[in-house]
């Protein structure tokens, strides 16, 4: 579903981080994408260091407690694996976006961007004065990705998604997608959520797969935890180009599955 | 009392901590922000509101999450938000006290840089960004930094504004309509800096045990006001170095856990 040269925003932040899919997308070896994502997180310093990547949307880009992404750093300084652009925005104007996307709204409005430089190196933050009061409000135009693909706890046989915990910004980036894919933990007879739960209707879901573990090293609440030795340990590996690409080759680019990807992680880890 | 022992970052955190009042709506930034507002909830502040921009609202964490968006805060919040809710209803909502962030950079006028070292195009070190730092030090009512005291962390120039403080100083703040009062306090692990009431410059008020203002001035990379009646920090109590570490030592082995 994801094609060359597309916008695809792969979300979650920091829970529900949908790793399989996109270590799928560096599989199958996509090219020149536009990846949109409110904190880019390891799954994007992944994507960038395998060359996937031409353009980075993006309002936080670190590696959460740790310290940078070294593939993003890399790619932006030194414009290796290629040259990567940059949107740069703050989070309130990317969650806005998001939301004006979902509403198939040419724009979205906060009360932001007041007092910092972002505006002056990104073309896409105006302002606008309220029509009511007069107001000096920021606007962003919305988000409206080719192919949006997130990571949730459950889905029934029907292909209804519920999801629960730090929900992010996941419900908007499906709803504004053209395209749209949800990997899940498991698949159940009925979801049993409460009213008012946070549930995607199958109806506005391209594709529903089940990868139980999907979003390691992140996590997915009620299921596993976040692997913060994980995310620790990546920034070893993903400090020099030599060091991630034999990490890339080994456990991503030389495993068919997410299942492989994780059995030879745990297989060097034994040979460790 | 006996003479305690204690590290200076131990200090940056208490003091931080300290200026936490009890029952306050505060959003919390990562790392020292976050080590000093939980401090606060653990000791003299057991009512106060944390909220972590993942949407977590009323957060109780037992152990320090290692990002914004750990387990551990929605399973100890009141209220679990989307993001567009968060910012929107909750932060520039104005329902937010003390906004409490951290930095790379910080100048006179207490605005800050987490996002780039050097020409924003050809940077020497790329930093992570913004996050919801801009809306945080924007529309909170009050903000307190806490930030290492070094030359190259008090810059006489930021490389770039991510995050609005008292702007140019004077009423430039309030001229660019930004809703909060601003930054209120810096905390170090040297001492504590305030805006003048006037000019806004952030004026040396408060140093903590053992550090002279020598020292401070010499760590900072412009000239900077020291306040005629200079207080001393308090030093860290029994209780607050106790559960401080308490809380580090937990945080610790939580973290090493999940491997």
């Amino acid at each position: 579903m994801v094609r060359d040269g597309d916008t695809i925003a792969l979300e979650g932040f920091t829970h529900l981080i949908p790793f399989s899919a996109g270590h799928e997308i560096i599989r199958q070896g996509r090219r020149n994408l536009t990846l949109i994502r409110m904190t880019p997180d390891l799954i994007y310093d992944q994507l960038i260091g395998a060359g996937c990547a031409s353009k980075l949307v993006f309002s936080w880009g670190g590696n959460p407690g740790v310290g940078s992404l070294h593939r993003l750093r890399d790619a932006v300084e030194q414009g290796w694996p290629a040259p990567l652009a940059v949107e740069e925005h703050a989070h309130a104007g990317m969650a806005v976006a998001y939301a004006a996307g979902a509403a198939h709204l040419p724009f979205g409005i906060l009360r932001g961007y007041l007092g910092t430089d972002l505006p002056k190196y990104n073309p896409n933050v105006k302002f606008i004065d309220c029509p009511f009061t007069g107001e000096r409000l920021a606007a962003v135009p919305a988000i409206r990705p080719d192919v949006s693909v997130i990571h949730a706890q459950k889905a029934d046989r029907r292909g209804n998604v519920l999801m629960w915990g730090v929900v992010g910004i996941q419900k908007e980036a499906i709803l504004a997608a053209r395209r749209s894919i949800v990997t899940v933990e498991e698949i159940v007879d009925s979801l049993d959520a409460p009213p008012n739960a946070v549930v995607l209707p199958s109806w506005v879901i391209g594709a529903v797969a089940q990868v139980k573990g999907g979003a390691f090293p992140s996590y997915a609440q009620g299921y596993y935890s976040r692997n913060n030795a994980f995310y620790k340990q990546w920034d070893p590996i993903s400090r020099e180009r030599d060091t991630f690409t034999v990490w890339i080759e080994r456990h991503i680019l030389g495993t068919k599955d997410f299942d492989g990807f994780k059995q030879s992680l745990q297989e060097a880890a034994t040979h460790a | 009392m006996p003479d305690l022992k204690y590290t200076a970052d131990e200090m940056m955190t208490i003091a931080a901590a300290r200026m936490i009042r009890n029952g306050a709506v505060c959003f919390v930034g990562i790392g020292l922000p976050s080590a000093a507002a939980n401090l606060a909830r653990l000791t003299h502040a057991p009512e106060a509101v944390l909220i972590y921009e993942s949407g977590t609202i009323g957060t109780k964490p037992s152990v320090l999450p290692l990002s914004i968006g750990d387990g551990e805060l929605a399973e100890t919040a009141d209220a679990v938000v989307s993001l567009p809710e968060i910012f929107a209803y909750w932060l520039q909502g104005g329902r937010v006290d003390l906004g409490f962030l951290g930095a790379a950079q910080i100048d006179r006028f207490a605005n800050i840089n987490t996002t780039v070292i050097g020409d924003y195009n050809k940077p020497s070190t790329r930093l992570p960004g913004a996050g919801g730092a801009p809306e945080i030090a924007a529309s909170s009512k009050e903000v307190l930094i806490t930030l290492r005291h070094n030359q190259r962390a008090f810059v006489n120039k930021l490389d770039f504004v991510t995050s609005g403080g008292h702007m140019e100083g004077g009423d430039s703040r309030d001229r660019m309509r930004l809703p909060g009062k601003g930054p209120t306090a810096v905390i170090t692990d040297l001492g504590i800096l305030t805006p003048d009431p006037i000019t806004r410059e952030l004026t040396l008020t408060s140093l903590h045990p053992g550090i002279t203002a020598e020292k401070v001035v010499a760590s900072t990379g412009w000239p900077l006001k020291v306040a005629p009646q200079i207080d001393t920090t308090e030093p860290p109590t029994e209780t607050e170095l106790t559960v401080l570490r308490d809380l580090y030592a937990r945080t610790a082995r939580a973290h090493a856990g999940s491997a």
